[in-house]
């Protein structure tokens, strides 16, 4: 806790994060079938996060752009920030021997998750343009203002997708696949942020991908691969 | 079945992989990224290889057990041709995108070489394949039940192993020689790893005459292996060097400050 209000070190506060927002992933399912179906929910929840945050009128980009015009942090708790510098000219700080006064034009990925309890967290991913600061050698640029920052509601939905894969069908293919569709959504979505340098939702690549192969690996990957396995061929 | 035996299985089909990837690649993100990015392509070739099966299986006649594994060999012939393409698509990526990132960044060198790319997407292809072949066997291996009682082989899980792990070495050798030989544009050398996957997979229709499969394969595996060491850039002479820890270009790029 001291760690996301005040200082700490970061891969402490990353690990805690994910310890406690992962897990939540399952309890989607507690919900029965009939009330939401999570593929139908997770694929409205993703058109939701790209309407919210790219309209000029959306909710959480006015909530982004009234943060930077105040020259406030968004609420600590509810971001997950990663402290790799992903593009452009900034060297990785553990290996920046040299540091000296240059204005670094970063993007703070930033994006937010409102975790109220019962709710259900909206999430999205935002990012601030080219917040210009000057990198002293004091260093007093806290750790966490660099690289990019990831709503923890989207954590949750991504764990709902793979959660969902692994507890129906009993196949570990389909949940591999999820999670590897997943997590290059998550890198197509970073690359679209280094070139638009804008507020994006993080969700509808993801979730689209892993939607995809989750549908695509049940139904025919699952059948070649059994058969495959039944005579011990190799591909 | 045993925990002994899922532990084992497990540690024999990808305890070497870990291991590279732990001591080589985990440190390093941008090294992950491409690692992820390989194992996609992987998915990619799987996913297409799958549907063009299950629409032959769909138009075929269903009763037919030799016309279902004529089908099923055509299936793996098919199979490794698209991975192979796949392969192919993920080095021409690759190149661009090294491009890309060398004209955006500052710095005048790659952040990643291409001889690193090759490595590192090998063994993101051989992790998914590996994975995928084994992931449910280990998972049915810790249910209860008994191995051949249909008189089947014995040896399924063990043998199941023994073959993920040469598969995924394969995979990292065949990963280093196709990029290699793309980057030197010697077009032979390319069609020998092709041959090659295609001469293991078909070694694998022997199953279960695992003689006929496994020690094959693991010659395959050998000798790709020292190929790959040298299209590497590896020699006697580095090596001995690597073993005796007078590599001064290793030391030096290694060194990290205390």
């Amino acid at each position: 806790m001291i760690c996301i209000h005040w200082k700490g070190p970061l891969q402490l506060q990353q690990a805690y994060l994910i310890a406690i927002f992962g897990p939540h992933g399952p309890d989607v399912h507690q919900v029965p079938a009939r009330v939401v179906r999570p593929g139908s929910s997770l694929g409205a929840i993703s058109v939701d996060d790209l309407v919210a945050v790219l309209c000029p009128k959306g909710p959480l980009r006015m909530l982004v752009e009234t943060a930077q015009e105040r020259n406030e942090p968004i609420f600590p708790a509810l971001i997950y920030s990663s402290a790799m510098i992903w593009m452009v000219g900034m060297a990785n700080p553990a290996i920046n021997a040299e540091p000296t006064n240059e204005e670094t034009d970063e993007e703070a990925h930033q994006s937010e998750g409102s975790a109220l309890a019962g709710d259900w967290a909206e999430p999205e991913t935002q990012v601030s343009s080219g917040m210009n600061r000057s990198y002293s050698t004091e260093d007093d640029l806290d750790e966490e203002d660099r690289g990019v920052k990831l709503g923890l509601g989207d954590f949750i939905f991504y764990s709902v997708l793979v959660g969902k894969a692994a507890t129906t069908g009993g196949d570990w293919n389909t949940t591999l696949a999820c999670f590897v569709a997943i997590l290059i959504g998550l890198c197509l979505t970073l690359l679209l942020l280094a070139i638009f340098k804008k507020a994006l939702p993080a969700l509808p690549i993801s979730i689209t991908f892993g939607l995809v192969f989750y549908f695509s690996t049940d139904n025919l990957v699952r059948p070649f691969m059994d058969n495959l396995a039944a005579h011990q061929f190799y591909i | 079945m045993t925990a002994s035996v899922f532990f084992g299985c497990t540690f024999i089909a990808f305890g070497p992989a870990i291991a590279l990837f732990l001591f080589t690649i985990a440190r390093d993100p941008l090294r992950v990224i491409f690692l992820i990015a390989g194992a996609f392509f992987w998915l990619c070739s799987l996913l297409l290889s799958s549907l063009v099966w299950f629409i032959t299986v769909q138009i075929s006649d269903k009763e037919s057990a030799s016309q279902q594994k004529g089908l099923l060999i055509f299936g793996v012939v098919l199979s490794v041709l698209l991975q192979e393409t796949f392969r192919f698509g993920y080095y021409k990526l690759l190149k661009k995108a090294n491009e890309g990132l060398l004209t955006l960044s500052a710095e005048e060198t790659m952040p990643i070489s291409i001889r690193q790319l090759a490595y590192v997407s090998g063994l993101g292809f051989g992790f998914m394949s590996g994975a995928f072949s084994m992931v449910n066997i280990l998972a049915d291996s810790i249910g209860p039940g008994t191995i051949g009682i249909h008189g089947d082989s014995q040896h399924y899980f063990l043998s199941s192993a023994f073959m993920t792990m040469a598969v995924i070495l394969l995979h990292m050798f065949w990963g280093v020689v196709f990029f290699d030989s793309c980057e030197k544009q010697h077009w032979w050398s390319l069609a020998v790893v092709v041959i090659s996957h295609l001469l293991v997979s078909c070694l694998t229709f022997q199953n279960p005459q695992y003689v006929g499969s496994l020690v094959p394969t693991y010659i395959i595996m050998f000798f790709m292996g020292l190929w790959a060491f040298f299209c590497a850039g590896g020699s006697l002479r580095n090596l001995k060097l690597c073993l005796t820890c007078k590599d001064k270009d290793f030391l030096l790029a290694n060194h990290r400050p205390r």
